[in-house]
C-alpha cells in the first residue's frame, strides 16, 4: 500500500510514455478479437479507452493486466518488452486493475480482501510459515483508506453484507492503493450513485497527481471527457480514433464509436 | 464511495455478530443433547471406556472431514477419500507384512508401511489435482474417477480378502489407552486437527483457501496461483486419508479391503453439519471436528442400543439433507 507512501522512486516523469502497445492481437479460436491494436500510455495521464460492446476494450485491458497473453504483437512497459501469463506479473510489475463485475471474495472482510494476494504476515519463524498479521493489516488499511478520503464500513466487516456501491468502493480503494505505475478501472462507475462518482473522479486526480497512469473504460461519455487528458476510441478490435480531451466534443467521439460503415460490419461478419 | 459509514447497530447482541460461534454453540448444544439421549437410553454410555470407545471410532470419520474441510471450502468436493484411505491402508499393511516375513522389527515395518501409504494419498491427492486444475474435471468427476480406480485397485491387490499377519504389536500400538481416554489415533488425529486448523484459520494458505472457493476469479485476479493451491488442497486430502488408513490397520491389526467404503458419506456430513457451505467459502475446522463428533456419537449409540447397522448410512444420508436445509434456510434469511 503506497499510494502517498515515498516508494515511487521508479516511477517515470509525468508526460512521458509508460507503457506501449505496438500491433497487439489477439486472435480467440478463429475469432480475432484485437487486431493491430497501437497507442501509448503516458505517466501521469488519465486516459479513455471507448467504444461498443465488443469493440475489444476489455481484451485490451486483459491482456495488459496478465489475465492471457497477447498472440502477437509487443506490450512495452518503461521499455521493456512483456508477455504476462498470470495477473501476478502484471501486479509485481506495478499495474493494478479493477475488473469489471469480477467483484471481491465474498465471504472474506473487508481487509482481508484489501489484502487478497499479497497477505501481511508475522515477523520471524510464524511469518515464513505463512502467518497472517491481521492487526498490521487493519492498521494500514485504515491509514491507507483514510488517506484516500474513501470512505467504508468497519474493516472487519464481511463483503458478503455489503451494497454494491460499497463493493466496488473497496475494489478501487484497494487498486489505488496498490497502484505504482498503471491504474485500469473498466467500467468503474457501474453500481455507483452520483455523489459516489464524483467521489471516484476525484480519487483518479488524486492518483494522476501522484504520477500514476490511469486508463478508464467506461459507456459513459460524460464521464470520460471529465476526467480525461486523452481518448482512446475503439470500434471491431481495432483502433479508429484518439482525441485530446481538451480539443474535441462528445459528439465527435460518439460519431467514431458507432462509425463503423456497414462495409465495415459485414467485412467483421465474415 | 462516498457510501456512508454502515457499522454494525448497536443493539445487536454479541453473538449475532459472530455467527461462526453461534453456529458452534449450537452444534455443542446438538452433541450434548444427542450424548444425553443415548445416555438415557443406554445407562454407562457416558463411562470413560465408551468415550474413549467413541473418540477412537471417530478418528477415521474426523480425518477424513478435515481434508474435506479444505476442499468443500475451495468451493470443490473430493469423494475419492474413503476410496483413498482403503487404498494407502491395504498397500501400507502390504508392505508391513513383507517387511515382517523379511525379518524387520514391527516399528521400522510400521514406519516404512506408513510412508508407503502417504505415498498413495500423495499420488491420488496429485492425480485429483492435475484433473481438476489441468484437464478442467469438476471436482465431483475427477474424484469420482478416482474412487473407481482407487476401489478396484483394492480389491485387484487383496481380491477381497483381508492382509493379514501384521506384527501383533502394530495393533497394541493402535489400542493402547493412556491418561483415561486417549490412544495414538486419538493424539495423531488431535495434532493434525491442530496444524490443519492453525494453517488453515490464521496462515495466509488458509485465507487462499477461503478466497479461491468464495470468487476464484478475484483470486486469480489478485494474483494468487489458484492452480498451484488447489493442487496443495488435493494433495494435502489425500495425504490426510492416507493417515487416516494407517491409524485405521493400526486399529484393527488386519488391513481389511472393505476399509474407507462410504467413508466420503461420513466425510461430507461432518463437514456439512459444521456450517461448511457446498457453493465453497465457508468452515472451520471445529465445526468439522463437532460435526464428526456427532455422527461418530450416533453411529456409536445406535451400535450401542443394537439397531441393526445397515440403519446408519440411512440416517446419516437423512442428516446430511438436514443439514443443507437448515443451512439453506439461515441463506436465504441473510
Amino acid at each position: 500500500m503506497n499510494l502517498t507512501a515515498a516508494t515511487n522512486t521508479d516511477r517515470k516523469p509525468a508526460g512521458e510514455t509508460l507503457l506501449s502497445l505496438r500491433n497487439v492481437t489477439r486472435s480467440f479460436g478463429s475469432v480475432t478479437a484485437l487486431q493491430d491494436v497501437t497507442f501509448d500510455v503516458r505517466a501521469g495521464e488519465v486516459l479513455g479507452l471507448v467504444g461498443d460492446n465488443g469493440a475489444g476494450k476489455s481484451t485490451i485491458i486483459k491482456i495488459i493486466s496478465g489475465m492471457f497473453p497477447q498472440t502477437s504483437g509487443e506490450v512495452i512497459l518503461e521499455g521493456k518488452p512483456r508477455h504476462w501469463s498470470a495477473p501476478q506479473q502484471a501486479l509485481s510489475a506495478g499495474i493494478e486493475t479493477v475488473y469489471q463485475d469480477v467483484g471481491l471474495a465474498s465471504t472474506l472482510s473487508i481487509t482481508a480482501n484489501i489484502f487478497l494476494g499479497r497477505e501481511l504476515v508475522k515477523p520471524g519463524l510464524l511469518g515464513r510459515m505463512g502467518f497472517l498479521d491481521n492487526s498490521a493489516m487493519t492498521k494500514v488499511a485504515r491509514e491507507d483508506t483514510a488517506k484516500t478520503g474513501i470512505r467504508l464500513p468497519h474493516l472487519e466487516t464481511t463483503v458478503g453484507n455489503l451494497s454494491g456501491g460499497q463493493r466496488q468502493a473497496i475494489t478501487i480503494a484497494r487498486s489505488m492503493s496498490w497502484a505504482r505505475k498503471l491504474l485500469i478501472l473498466d467500467e468503474p462507475t457501474n453500481h455507483l450513485g452520483v455523489h459516489e462518482v464524483e467521489e471516484l473522479l476525484r480519487l483518479i486526480r488524486h492518483v494522476r497527481d501522484e504520477g500514476v497512469a490511469v486508463i478508464l473504460i467506461s459507456h459513459t461519455l460524460a464521464h470520460v471527457m471529465a476526467i480525461t487528458d486523452r481518448i482512446i476510441v475503439m470500434r471491431l478490435g481495432q483502433v479508429v480514433a484518439e482525441h485530446s480531451t481538451r480539443e474535441t466534443t462528445t459528439s465527435a467521439v460518439v460519431n467514431d464509436i458507432v462509425g463503423a460503415t456497414e462495409a465495415e460490419i459485414a467485412r467483421s461478419v465474415n | 464511495m462516498a457510501t456512508p459509514a454502515t457499522t454494525v447497530p448497536a443493539n445487536d447482541s454479541w453473538l449475532s455478530r459472530r455467527p461462526l460461534i453461534k453456529q458452534q454453540l449450537l452444534l455443542v448444544v446438538a452433541l450434548a443433547v444427542i450424548v444425553g439421549i443415548f445416555d438415557v437410553l443406554n445407562p454407562g454410555f457416558l463411562g470413560t471406556d465408551n468415550i474413549s470407545s467413541i473418540l477412537q471410532d471417530s478418528t477415521e470419520t474426523i480425518l477424513l472431514a478435515f481434508a474435506e474441510t479444505l476442499v468443500i471450502i475451495t468451493g470443490g468436493i473430493d469423494i475419492s477419500v474413503g476410496a483413498t484411505l482403503g487404498l494407502s491402508g491395504i498397500i501400507g499393511s502390504i508392505v508391513l507384512v513383507a517387511l515382517g516375513q523379511a525379518g524387520f522389527g514391527a516399528l521400522p515395518s510400521l514406519l516404512v508401511g506408513t510412508l508407503a501409504a502417504l505415498a498413495v494419498g500423495f499420488v491420488t491427492g496429485l492425480c485429483n489435482a492435475l484433473m481438476i486444475t489441468r484437464a478442467r474435471v469438476t471436482p465431483f468427476i475427477a474424484t469420482l474417477a478416482m474412487l473407481g480406480i482407487a476401489t478396484g485397485l483394492t480389491f485387484v491387490l487383496t481380491n477381497g480378502v483381508d492382509i493379514s499377519g501384521l506384527a501383533p504389536q502394530i495393533a497394541t500400538w493402535g489400542n493402547h489407552v493412556f491418561l483415561g481416554v486417549l490412544t495414538l489415533p486419538i493424539v495423531v488425529t488431535a495434532i493434525l486437527g491442530i496444524g490443519v486448523g492453525l494453517f488453515l484459520h490464521r496462515a495466509r494458505f488458509g485465507r487462499w483457501t477461503f478466497a479461491i472457493g468464495s470468487n476464484a476469479r478475484a483470486a486469480r485476479g489478485a494474483g494468487i496461483p489458484v492452480a498451484r493451491h488447489l493442487t496443495k488442497i488435493y494433495v494435502i486430502a489425500g495425504l490426510l486419508s492416507a493417515v487416516a488408513g494407517v491409524l485405521v490397520f493400526m486399529r484393527l491389526g488386519t488391513g481389511s479391503p472393505l476399509e474407507g467404503a462410504n467413508d466420503e458419506l461420513n466425510a461430507i456430513a461432518a463437514v456439512v453439519i459444521g456450517g461448511a457451505s457446498l457453493f465453497g467459502g465457508t468452515g472451520t475446522i471445529i465445526g468439522t471436528l463437532l460435526g464428526a463428533l456427532i455422527i461418530g456419537t450416533i453411529v456409536n449409540g445406535l451400535i450401542v442400543a443394537g439397531i441393526q447397522p445397515y440403519w446408519q448410512t440411512v440416517i446419516i444420508g437423512v442428516i446430511i439433507a438436514i443439514a443443507v436445509m437448515v443451512q439453506e434456510r439461515g441463506r436465504a434469511r441473510d
